[in-house]
C-alpha cells in the first residue's frame, strides 16, 4: 500500500509537470497550424518583406511592423542597457547597505507595475511631453522606447547585479592589490568577468521589450508605415495581433497567426541565445 | 641579522579593530629590506590581518579601524594624504589561493601596468617576458600567452599571480600563505622563487608551516593572542635565533609543538 502511494505521488507530479510542457507544445502547434497556410500561400519572403498590409485586399506584408518592433526595441535597449548596467554596478559595488534596502524592493516594484499602467502613464505624460518639446503628435518610437526602457530595467539590473555579486571576492582583491583603482577594477576585471551574465540579462530584457503589447498599443500610434524618424508612429508585431484579432476572420486571421509565428521565432532565438551564453560560462 | 639591514617597513604601536573587536594590539616591528620575513603563529592570532595592514587590504572590510601607524620607508601608510593606489603599487600581494583573472595569461600580466598608464605594445610585451621569466614560467607558457590563465595548473597559476604582482614594479611583496593550496612540488618551486626574489624585493610571508619559515625566512615574527584575545607580536628575531634559542616561553612552546 505504502509502495503504491509512493508510486502514485510520483506519477501525479509527473503529470502535473507534463501539463506545463504540453501547454507550450499546444500553443506552439496551434500558432503554427493556424499561421503556416498563409505563409505557404503568400510565400515567406513576401510575407516578411512585403511593404503593404491590407488584409481586405489580400495584401499581407509585415515588413513595416518588423521595422517597428526592431526600432522600438533598439531604442529601449539604447536607453535601458546603460542605465540598467550602471544601476547594477552601483548596487553591487557602491551602495551602502541601507540604500540597497531601499533600491532593491523599489526595483522589484518597478517589475510589478502592470503594463497597462505604464501605458497609461506614457499616454498622459510622455506623449504630450514629446509633442510639446519635439513636435509631432507625440505617439512615436521615442515614446515607446522610453517606456519600454523603464520596463526592462528590473530584468537587466537584477540579473547583472547577481552576476557581479557572484564573482569571487579574490578577483576584486587581486586587482586592488595591483594598485588598480576601484573603477579600473570594475571596468577591467569585474565587468569582463561578469560579462556573460550581464549579456544574458540584457537579452532577456530585450525579449521582454519585443513581446510587450499593451504599452506599445497605447503610445506608438500604430500606423502601418515605415518610420522616417524616431518621432514617427509605428506598429509592432505584437500590436498588429492585439489590435486586429478581435474582428479578423479567414485569411486575415491566419495572417495574424503568421505574425505570431514570426514573433515566436524572434523570442525563441533571444531566449536560446541567453541560455547558451550563461551555460557557456558555467563550462 | 636584523640589525645589519636597513628597514623597509616599520610599524609603531599598530592597533587594529574590527568594529568592537580588538584584533591586533601594539604591534611594533622593523621589517628589513631585501629579506624574507615570516609571520608565524597559531590560527586566529592575526597574522593575515597584520599582513593586510601593510597594503591596506583591510580597508575593504566595513567597520575596520586602525590606530598607530606603519611606515613604508618614511612614508606613513596610514596618513591623511596617503595615496592607497600608489601604496598598493609599491606593496604587491600574492594570495592564499591562486586568483588569476578569467582572461588570457598575457592579459593577466599587462592589466596592472596598463592601469598605471603604460600603453606601448613593445613595453608591455617586454614586461610580460620579464615577469614570466622571473617566476620561471616563461618557457612553459611563451607559446600559449593568449590562452585562458584558468587552464594552467594551480602551481602555474600561483606563479602567474606572483608574476602579475611583479608586473607593476613593487618594492615589497606580501604572500599570504601562498603555498598552502599547492602540492609539494609546486611549493618547492615557489620557495625557490622566494629566495631568488628576496635579492631584489622585500618579502613578507604568512605561513602555517614552520618548516617553510625555517627554509626560506631570514627573520621570523611570532604572534599569539593574549588572554583578552588580542593578537600580539610576541617575538621578532632572526629565524635561526628564534628556532634555536627562543627567548619567550610561548614561542618555545609553539615551535616545539606543545600547542597551536
Amino acid at each position: 500500500m505504502k509502495k503504491f502511494k509512493e508510486k502514485l505521488s510520483g506519477r501525479v507530479f509527473f503529470v502535473l509537470a507534463l501539463s506545463t510542457i504540453s501547454a507550450l507544445v499546444l500553443i506552439t502547434v496551434f500558432i503554427f497550424v493556424n499561421g503556416m497556410p498563409l505563409i505557404a500561400e503568400v510565400g515567406l519572403f513576401n510575407f516578411i518583406f512585403g511593404m503593404s498590409w491590407a488584409p481586405e485586399q489580400g495584401q499581407f506584408g509585415i515588413f513595416p511592423m518588423i521595422v517597428g518592433t526592431v526600432s522600438v526595441t533598439l531604442g529601449a535597449a539604447l536607453l535601458g542597457i546603460p542605465v540598467g548596467i550602471c544601476c547594477s554596478i552601483f548596487m553591487a559595488e557602491f551602495a551602502p547597505a541601507m540604500m540597497k534596502n531601499i533600491f532593491r524592493p523599489a526595483i522589484q516594484l518597478l517589475a510589478g507595475i502592470p503594463s497597462v499602467v505604464y501605458g497609461f502613464w506614457g499616454l498622459i505624460f510622455i506623449v504630450p511631453a514629446i509633442s510639446t518639446h519635439l513636435g509631432g503628435v507625440g505617439m512615436s518610437i521615442l515614446a515607446g522606447s522610453i517606456i519600454l526602457a523603464i520596463m526592462i530595467l528590473p530584468t537587466i539590473i537584477s540579473i547583472s547585479e547577481v552576476s557581479l555579486l557572484a564573482l569571487p571576492r579574490t578577483y576584486k582583491e587581486g586587482a586592488l592589490a595591483l594598485g588598480m583603482t576601484h573603477w579600473q577594477t570594475i571596468r577591467h576585471v569585474q565587468l569582463p568577468a561578469a560579462k556573460s551574465g550581464i549579456v544574458a540579462g540584457v537579452i532577456l530584457g530585450i525579449g521582454r521589450a519585443v513581446g510587450e503589447t499593451m504599452v506599445v498599443i497605447m503610445v506608438l500610434g500604430n500606423s502601418v508605415a515605415l518610420p522616417e524618424s524616431i518621432l514617427d508612429s509605428v506598429r509592432t508585431l505584437t500590436t498588429n495581433i492585439g489590435l486586429e484579432m478581435g474582428y479578423a476572420a479567414g485569411r486575415h486571421r491566419q495572417a495574424l497567426f503568421a505574425t505570431g509565428i514570426v514573433l515566436f521565432v524572434i523570442i525563441m532565438i533571444l531566449n536560446i541565445s541567453a541560455q547558451y551564453i550563461t551555460r557557456k560560462k558555467v563550462k | 641579522m636584523a640589525g645589519h639591514r636597513k628597514s623597509k617597513i616599520e610599524t609603531k604601536a599598530l592597533n587594529l579593530y574590527y568594529g568592537d573587536f580588538h584584533a591586533l594590539g601594539d604591534v611594533t616591528a622593523e621589517i628589513p629590506e631585501r629579506a624574507i620575513t615570516a609571520i608565524i603563529g597559531p590560527s586566529g592570532c592575526g597574522k593575515s590581518s597584520l599582513l593586510r595592514l601593510f597594503n591596506r587590504m583591510n580597508d575593504l572590510i566595513p567597520g575596520v579601524r586602525v590606530e598607530g601607524n606603519a611606515f613604508l620607508d618614511a612614508m606613513p601608510i596610514y596618513g591623511k594624504n596617503t595615496d592607497v593606489v600608489q601604496l598598493r603599487k609599491r606593496i604587491g600581494m600574492v594570495f592564499q589561493k591562486p586568483n588569476v583573472f578569467p582572461m588570457s595569461i598575457n592579459e593577466n600580466i599587462v592589466i596592472g601596468p596598463k592601469s598605471h598608464g603604460i600603453k606601448d605594445k613593445a613595453d608591455l610585451n617586454a614586461i610580460t617576458e620579464r615577469c614570466l621569466t622571473q617566476v620561471a614560467l616563461w618557457h612553459e607558457v611563451k607559446d600559449i600567452l593568449r590562452k585562458p590563465a584558468l587552464e594552467l595548473s594551480s602551481g602555474q597559476q600561483q606563479r602567474l599571480c606572483i608574476a602579475r604582482a611583479l608586473s607593476v614594479d613593487p618594492e615589497v611583496i606580501l604572500m599570504d600563505e601562498s603555498c598552502s593550496a599547492l602540492d609539494p612540488e609546486s611549493t618547492m618551486k615557489i620557495e625557490a622563487l622566494m629566495l631568488e626574489l628576496a635579492k631584489q624585493y622585500t618579502i613578507i610571508i604568512v605561513t602555517h608551516n614552520m618548516e617553510q619559515a625555517i627554509r626560506v625566512s631570514d627573520i621570523s615574527a611570532f604572534m599569539m593572542i593574549d588572554d583578552e584575545k588580542i593578537g600580539r607580536l610576541v617575538e621578532f628575531s632572526a629565524t635561526s635565533d628564534m628556532f634555536s634559542n627562543p627567548k619567550d616561553k610561548r614561542t618555545e612552546d609553539y615551535i616545539t609543538g606543545r600547542f597551536g
